[in-house]
């Protein structure tokens, strides 16, 4: 019975607005019309076309669906299914088609010119597509199955009672000891250089429950005081689901290998971008310091002293100022532009001549990274990418 | 020892301003016949001075060391022949020292072995901007001044076919164009570098200016310039005529003749000059260069033709060209053809180091890193040992 007063009622609201409003377009008075003929019965009305706007209040966003599990298991099979039509498709074999696989072959099947990676077609697990959802936490009674239901973050405090157990077990078994006098030296674990503690979003994705920033920073403290006792390999078992391993990142850094010409002399050739302009550059190991830039002298080529300081920061940064000789080429964008390409090309030649200290010192530098700042683009409606037009107030 | 010869020196034109330069060649004789060395080695202040005054007498022994110049010759000599910077650094040192360098030792050793028998041999000073061609010239005019010979310098050709404001038709040839303004200037720098010689030489033949005006037969040259700086509508003419004097008598042995011009390729280039009606001007048809171009010909003997080119103040000339063929063009080398080209480089590594001193002798690097060797490397680097760039960089330290 709800629904034919709703749009009993949506029908009324917009016959006040028109009657209301003067030099509306006659579209309006056609749906005016062809509702007024219907009457009072209640029928769905089919607006031609309105620019009415509905009296009511927005209607609040929707509430996330709920996936039953039959649901997410249909998914699952359909998903599996799926991926072998896919492999027969490409003629590989089903048994070994991986994800990567996949994404390739959805990528060429559906070849998108979208920029967002995100809004590309993809294919995945059906685990990563749908949001994790907890099942129904009461039985048929309506009685909770956990017993810190109530508390509103069951899965966050069942963890924080977890742990502050074994915190206290710990301190027990530590007294024991001291007790007896068998305190062994405490031991730094090694397993933690080169890992770190699980961040918030990660924290929210194990239990399925959002938290506060108070809360996480309350579970990492009590984690902490945990490691300062003795435990055993359980406790550090435990420990270790909490914590993520942290790469290294020079090691990523690409040294290109040294080259030798014809006279047998050894260089290193490496390439730098900047804004638009491109460069290659041939760095020579043994040399007077001269440099070459499209075949004129670097004064002639960058008359300006802010273009030539950032040539020699490579070289002053390293103390090998007038031992290299280079020659390089250069195209496109401005000047400051190209010689920041130099630098970064000049660098990354240097990484060949230099131990790896020194090019992790470089790194943090900030030699061998590209500048990712490009011309942001103009937008329509303002004068330049950021820049409004003039505001008026009449 | 030394400073009290320089202070007998500057004394001694208040004495007897006539024979000033004969006292002042017999000075440094006397301090030679003193010293063994001329390179002063026990101070360490004076790594890169030498104290040795005279052009004449420098050598390979010399190469990198800065010598001084005395102002009063720099007052007479160079009114306007300094480049602007460099003049600003003489006032502000309070005193004008040039390095002696390989160019300009080959030049003087040329200069002193010329046989004035012979036409006047050609040299052109060329290289890459700001190495220091200018200066160089001015090692060679000082030589040539303490040496009595006449200087003909003209300090930027450049100067001729550009920026002029008024453009007279020329009394003398109707198609030319006089420039009263560059001409009269020019009279007035001619006059203070070569006082002396005003008097000494006469007019060959007679000049009539204007109906009532006129110059007779062995009057002095002096009357000319005279007549060019007071009225100066006859200026650029005044001008010809003491190129056509000078060049005529320089033949006959009586003096030496140095012609000296800065920007030689501004005689065979293009003119941002136009008439009245817009349309433009070729150089031949300004009067003065006409004239200037006639003396570039070695059809006269008695002295030599010290040229410089120069790519600053040249017109619709890429800022990399340097060579004589690029700057000169196809005309201008044909004229000068055959000449002795002299490279002028940028400091090598002894010369550089030998500025750097001077500069922190004179306390006009103030940064602290300046003395220090990576100081200097970076300094080298930044300036590529180009001695413009180095004087600029060196001048906000």
């Amino acid at each position: 019975m709800a629904a034919p007063c709703v749009s009993g009622g949506r029908v009324l609201s917009c016959r006040f607005l028109l009657w209301g409003s003067v030099g509306r377009r006659q579209g309006l008075l056609k749906a005016a019309a062809a509702d007024l003929q219907t009457g009072s019965r209640s029928q769905i009305l089919r607006l031609i076309h309105t620019t009415v706007v509905t009296t009511k209040k927005n209607v609040p966003a929707s509430r996330r669906e709920m996936y039953t599990e039959d649901f997410i298991k249909k998914q699952i099979e359909e998903f599996n299914i799926g991926k072998r039509h896919l492999a027969n498709m490409m003629g590989e074999d089903p048994e070994t088609f991986t994800q990567e696989d996949i994404d390739r072959a959805i990528a060429y099947l559906f070849p998108s010119g979208l920029f967002e990676k995100q809004a590309r077609p993809i294919m995945k697990h059906p685990e990563q597509i749908f949001p994790k959802q907890r099942a129904i936490q009461w039985g048929e009674d309506g009685r909770p199955f956990h017993f810190l239901f109530y508390t509103g973050k069951q899965s966050y405090y069942s963890l924080m009672h977890e742990v502050y157990g074994k915190v206290l077990q710990a301190e027990k078994h530590q007294d024991q000891l001291r007790a007896r006098g068998l305190l062994p030296e405490n031991t730094e674990i090694k397993d933690l250089i080169g890992s770190r503690w699980l961040i918030k979003e990660e924290l929210e994705d194990m239990l399925v429950e959002k938290l506060s920033d108070h809360d996480y920073m309350h579970f990492i403290q009590l984690l902490e005081k945990l490691l300062t006792l003795q435990y055993g390999p359980t406790e550090e078992e435990f420990i270790q689901k909490f914590r993520r391993s942290v790469t290294v990142q020079s090691k990523k850094q690409q040294i290109e290998p040294v080259q030798y010409d014809e006279k047998g002399m050894a260089f290193s050739a490496s390439e730098g971008r900047r804004k638009t302009a491109k460069a290659e550059a041939i760095v020579y190991e043994h040399g007077g310091g001269e440099i070459k830039v499209n075949g004129v002298d670097y004064l002639l080529y960058f008359p300006v002293l802010q273009d030539r300081e950032q040539l020699m920061f490579p070289f002053h940064f390293l103390d090998r100022l007038g031992k290299h000789d280079v020659t390089c080429t250069v195209s496109g964008g401005g000047r400051s532009a190209q010689a920041g390409a130099v630098r970064l090309a000049v660098a990354k030649a240097l990484c060949s001549f230099v131990s790896e200290e020194e090019v992790e010192w470089m790194r943090q530098a900030g030699l061998l990274t590209a500048d990712p700042r490009v011309r942001e683009r103009k937008k329509p409606g303002q004068e330049g990418a950021r820049r409004k037009f003039t505001w008026k107030k009449r | 020892m030394l400073k009290g010869v320089r202070r007998l020196i500057s004394r001694v034109p208040k004495l007897d301003p006539g024979c000033f330069l004969h006292v002042a060649t017999q000075a440094p004789q006397s301090t030679a016949a003193h010293l063994d060395s001329p390179v002063p080695v026990e101070s360490p202040r004076a790594v890169s001075r030498t104290s040795e005054g005279d052009p004449a007498r420098h050598g390979e022994q010399h190469e990198s060391l800065h010598y001084s110049i005395p102002l009063e010759d720099v007052k007479t000599l160079f009114p306007h022949g300094l480049p602007p910077r460099f003049a600003k650094q003489v006032k502000t040192f309070g005193e004008a020292c040039l390095m002696v360098r390989k160019p300009a030792l080959e030049l003087l050793h040329y200069l002193k072995n010329t046989n004035f028998a012979h036409p006047a041999v050609r040299y052109l000073l060329y290289g890459e901007k700001g190495t220091g061609k200018t200066l160089s010239l001015c090692h060679i005019i000082h030589f040539c001044a303490k040496h009595d010979w006449l200087i003909l310098h003209i300090p930027d050709a450049h100067l001729w076919v550009k920026n002029c404001r008024d453009l007279l038709q020329s009394t003398y040839n109707k198609e030319r164009l006089d420039q009263p303004l560059e001409a009269s200037n020019w009279l007035k720098i001619f006059k203070t570098t070569n006082e002396r010689f005003l008097s000494q030489i006469k007019v060959q033949e007679k000049y009539v200016w204007n109906k009532r005006e006129s110059t007779e037969k062995g009057s002095p040259l002096g009357a000319v310039v005279e007549q060019g700086i007071t009225r100066v509508r006859n200026a650029t003419d005044a001008v010809g005529v003491v190129l056509k004097e000078l060049k005529m008598q320089s033949s006959l042995g009586k003096f030496h003749l140095l012609v000296a011009v800065d920007g030689v390729n501004a005689l065979w280039g293009r003119t941002t000059l136009r008439r009245e009606d817009k349309s433009p001007v070729a150089p031949e048809e300004l009067a003065l260069i006409h004239n200037l171009r006639k003396m570039m010909r070695n059809d006269w003997h008695g002295g030599a033709i010290v040229l410089t080119l120069s790519q600053t103040g040249s017109l619709f000339k890429s800022r990399k060209a340097y060579l004589p063929h690029e700057l000169l063009g196809k005309e201008g080398f044909d004229a000068l053809d055959p000449f002795l080209p002299i490279l002028v480089s940028n400091y090598n590594p002894v010369e550089f180091e030998s500025c750097i001193q001077y500069y922190l002798e004179n306390n006009w690097l103030q940064h602290e890193k300046a003395p220090t060797e990576e100081g200097k490397e970076e300094l080298q680097f930044l300036s590529n040992s180009n001695p413009e760039q180095l004087e600029r960089l060196c001048a906000f330290l």
